[in-house]
């Protein structure tokens, strides 16, 4: 599969590059191949969003490049370089700024802000303290966080939610990164911060020329904001390929599945015939071939190997342009 | 159950408490001298423990390996005495008062609070003495001050469980308060009541031999395990086995009900179940 | 913070008040007579009427309440039966000896046992969680006379290294009375020999009674931090780059600390009533022996008064235990605005 990676769509070195990679953790239910060979790649600069539905193995791929997996998971195979550094086996800090999904629960609530914010860049960032103090209050004011001067010995449950959200915001520019990567970082806000927040992340990274790693499962956020996109299907790629592309015309049956039936949401398919498998008890070939309308005999045998076609995207379906049963279009 | 079997440290609790109720059950068979429950023979007190008397005598002669085992039955009787009748009192107040945010809710937990205030040991010390010392009267203080642990865990299990879904849809349905409370909110408060009950067996039984040691619990001749070791620290340091084998039983059962109690509140707890992840 | 400790005292007042009811009540309602016990076996019922009219006990029991409840709120406590001395001066001079001890035995509890409690959760269902548990568990299994006399067994009889019983050698005499805590006193009066000497005597009772909350503390401490390293925040800390150990000592165990806290306020309880016992064992002079001393007279004023100060002493460590948690956790101060 590595091969895919030779004839990249950008000539250009990666920022990130995840090559192959599988994660698999111990339950007592058996092993759980949470990832099984996922690669996809990050320009410099560039804006990825990974969409799927919840269980698809988002989270876990995003501990894997944030270097936090649970206790217990095991990369039996594969590699997440970043500017070509293979982070699973040395971890970078410091480099990689992160933006969690929830607000209210990221910041420890006995703390004040300031102290755990200054923690991270303490460990991870030149200069004194003050130096530190003094570039957070300049991010505060760069999110628009209000009275940013005094935000640093406020407690986190002195914060609304959006506040909080610029806040880690903040933080996760604090230490200059390369990369931004941001787990649903608006779900918890109502509609018009969400997309407040949104375009202030966008800007502040493009201005900085940082890339950017963005896991959602909102079609519309997505479009707004990522240039490329990653369809995740239980622990694997579906498709890759320019959002645009991917959702104008989505080529693997899952993601024109997907589409027709939340054209706004990566959730459920509902009244599709089956559930996402468990983990624990994934189906040998694709992984789709059980609920896919169009699979053939090969697809419960042979994992597809992702697909270039025309427009750069990749697809992991080799009968991607078999038209749908209208029936499956919902 | 099978996941308390799979957890080492719950299955020797349970292994301890069965093998105490067997011990209880068959005591007199057990017992190489049942006889010395009563009987004191003075030409061989304070022997050390031999063949022939696995534990030694005691100051009157007596096998203590048999009023060791014979005083298994007492233990248990008395902690499981304790426990049903706290239970009888604090479970009702826990329902009553979890029900609903009113003041009768007010001053049921306040009393409970009350009591919890009281120095148990003192509290059961006094009346044990007061009313005429004995067993019957350790366990009545006992069961009055160990009744406000189940009225706190019931309360909070109700309060928890009011708010579930169910109980909501139960209500809409027009079912009665006491029904709902006897049908379904006990049965699922029933897990976090039986780790507070294993729990309550252990303390209960440490907290009788405490009343046995200073002499307002259980009175001679009984072979209880708290007057012996009592008895046996006018013998000090000479006969060291008088004092240790009484006490190491104490231990043991104890030890069997906690051990037994933690794993069933691992199993109960699901938010410190063994990690899935 | 202030008006907040004033009102946490207001709300404990009540429950006090009930506490002195509640006792007056359990210990009157039994069956013994209190005239009859004081008067003797060879007592005639004339002796006997003299003593009840002379403590009043000849008046009905709700009027004997109202009086008691009334002398108590006057801050008179009445006078032993037994000894005839005021009650209030018989435990001023005992507390002190129970409060060093409960407060050292507390010390080591959670000395010891927050530290244990966070080894076994950092190494959560590995070895040492598993030695961790089997010795809290073991610690609230374990009777403290019957460890008391194995102590003292092992370390005074046969070890002869430390003092059997008592809180100092009597040649030595007692320190200048100043707190009545004998360590205290004796470093302030510069008899660094006494404190010592007092340490000695306070070994084994404070090992002693420790142990249940060790036990409890560690155990608490485990699921308290448990608990909080699956909190999201421990996650983006990690993210951020916090130092593990930073993360496991610092940022996790301070949320993890406040259920612990409030441990520690309801094991003072538990610690008092075990006072009961191992005072009795080591002949320590504190309210434990009061009490059973108290008991076995059937004087029910001192017993009563006992009762009554170690409610407020329990009152108290709550109170204590409230602020301090509002100091740990500032959105519990926050509540309170």
């Amino acid at each position: 599969m590595s091969d895919m990676l030779a004839d990249s769509p950008e000539a250009a070195p990666s920022l990130l590059s995840v090559r192959d990679l599988a994660v698999h953790i111990r339950t007592d239910g058996g092993l759980a191949r949470i990832l099984d060979g996922v690669s996809f790649d990050l320009p410099p600069g560039g804006t990825l969003g990974i969409v799927g539905e919840s269980g698809c193995g988002k989270s876990t791929l995003l501990r894997a490049i944030l270097g936090i997996l649970p206790k217990g998971a095991r990369v039996p195979q594969g590699q997440v370089l970043f500017q070509g550094q293979d982070i699973l086996r040395a971890p970078v800090r410091g480099r990689i700024g992160f933006i969690p999904q929830d607000p209210y629960l990221s910041l420890n609530p006995v703390f004040r802000a300031g102290d755990q914010l200054l923690e991270g860049m303490r460990r991870h960032a030149s200069g004194s303290r003050d130096e530190h103090r003094r570039k957070l209050v300049s991010l505060f004011q760069a999110v628009q966080l209000p009275e940013p001067e005094n935000a640093l010995d406020k407690y986190p449950h002195q914060f609304s939610g959006g506040q909080r959200q610029r806040l880690l915001i903040a933080a996760a520019l604090a230490c200059d990164p390369d990369l931004v990567v941001a787990d649903e970082p608006t779900t918890a806000l109502d509609v018009t911060t969400q997309l407040e927040i949104l375009a202030l992340l966008r800007g502040l990274t493009a201005e900085r020329g940082m890339g950017l790693l963005f896991v959602t499962h909102d079609f519309g956020v997505l479009s707004a904001v990522c240039e490329d996109v990653a369809v995740l299907y239980a622990g694997r790629v579906a498709d890759w390929g320019p959002t645009g592309n991917v959702l104008a015309d989505p080529r693997h049956p899952y993601t024109r599945m997907l589409l027709a039936c939340h054209p706004d949401r990566a959730t459920d398919l509902v009244g599709i015939p089956g559930t996402v498998p468990a983990a624990t008890a994934q189906p040998p070939g694709c992984r789709f071939h059980p609920r896919c309308p169009i699979a053939r005999p090969v697809c419960s045998q042979a994992v597809p190997e992702p697909l270039r076609i025309f427009d750069g995207s990749r697809v992991a379906c080799p009968f991607h342009a078999d038209p749908l049963p209208e029936v499956a279009l919902g | 159950m099978r996941r308390l079997l799979r957890d080492p440290v719950a299955t020797l609790g349970l292994l301890l408490v069965l093998f105490a109720v067997v011990v209880a059950a068959f005591a007199p068979w057990l017992a190489p001298y049942p006889e010395d429950a009563f009987e004191s023979h003075l030409l061989q007190r304070l022997q050390p423990p031999s063949r022939e008397f696995l534990f030694g005598t005691d100051y009157l002669g007596r096998d203590i390996f048999s009023r060791v085992i014979l005083g298994t039955r007492n233990a248990l009787a008395v902690a499981v005495s304790v426990v049903v009748a706290s239970m009888l009192i604090g479970v009702p107040m826990g329902l009553v008062a979890g029900w609903r945010d009113n003041w009768v809710s007010d001053v049921l937990m306040r009393i409970t609070d009350i009591f919890l205030a009281v120095p148990q040991l003192i509290l059961a010390l006094a009346l044990g003495q007061l009313m005429s010392p004995g067993l019957t009267t350790a366990m009545a203080a006992l069961s009055l001050t160990y009744w406000p642990f189940f009225t706190r865990t019931v309360y909070a299990e109700t309060r928890r469980l009011r708010g579930a879904l169910f109980v909501d849809a139960l209500a809409g349905l027009g079912a009665s308060p006491s029904r709902i409370l006897l049908l379904h909110v006990l049965p699922n408060a029933a897990p976090a009541i039986l780790v507070r009950a294993t729990i309550g067996m252990g303390f209960t039984i440490l907290t009788a031999a405490i009343l046995g040691f200073l002499g307002v619990g259980a009175a001679p001749p009984s072979p209880d395990w708290g007057l012996a070791v009592a008895e046996a620290r006018q013998h000090l340091p000479e006969s060291w086995w008088f004092a240790t084998f009484p006490g190491l039983a104490i231990l043991l059962l104890v030890l069997g009900f906690n051990l037994l109690g933690d794993g069933l509140r691992d199993v109960a707890d699901p938010r410190l179940r063994r990690s899935r992840r | 913070m202030a008006r907040y400790v004033l009102r946490r005292i207001l709300l404990a007042l009540p429950a006090l008040l009930g506490l002195v009811l509640l006792t007056f009540v359990l210990v009157r309602v039994v069956p013994a007579d209190p005239a009859a016990m004081l008067a003797g076996d060879a007592a005639t019922p004339a002796q006997i009427a003299e003593i009840r009219a002379r403590y009043g006990l000849d008046q009905p029991l709700w009027q004997q309440a109202v009086t008691h409840v009334r002398q108590v709120l006057t801050g008179d406590l009445g006078s032993s039966i037994f000894s005839g001395r005021p009650v209030v001066e018989e435990i001023g001079f005992r507390l002190p000896a129970t409060l060093e001890l409960t407060f050292v035995a507390l010390l080591l509890s959670v000395v010891l046992g927050v530290p244990l409690g966070l080894l076994a959760a950092l190494d959560h269902n590995g070895p040492v969680d598993q030695i961790v548990r089997l010795l809290s568990v073991g610690g609230l299994a374990i009777a403290g006379f019957w460890l008391a006399i194995m102590l003292q067994l092992v370390f005074s009889m046969e070890l002869d290294l430390l003092p059997l019983r008592g809180r100092m050698d009597v040649a030595l005499g007692n320190p200048p009375r100043f707190s009545g805590l004998f360590l205290l006193d004796s470093l302030l009066a510069g008899r660094f020999d006494m404190a010592g000497n007092a340490l000695k005597h306070l070994v084994l009772p404070a090992v002693t009674l420790c142990l249940p909350g060790l036990a409890s503390i560690a155990r608490f401490t485990r699921s308290g931090v448990l608990e909080t390293l699956q909190k999201d925040f421990v996650l983006y800390a990690r993210a951020a780059g916090y130092s593990p150990f930073r993360l496991a000592t610092i940022y996790v165990l301070r949320n993890a600390v406040t259920v612990t806290v409030t441990q520690v306020g309801l094991l003072f309880g538990a610690l008092i009533s075990g006072a009961v016992a191992v005072e009795a064992i080591f002949d320590w002079p504190g309210l434990g022996t009061y009490a059973v001393q108290a008991i076995l007279a059937a004087d029910y004023k001192a017993l009563l008064a006992v009762t009554l100060v170690v409610g407020v002493v329990y009152a108290v460590v709550n109170v204590l235990v409230d602020v301090v948690q509002a100091l740990v956790d500032p959105r519990v101060a926050e509540q309170l605005k």
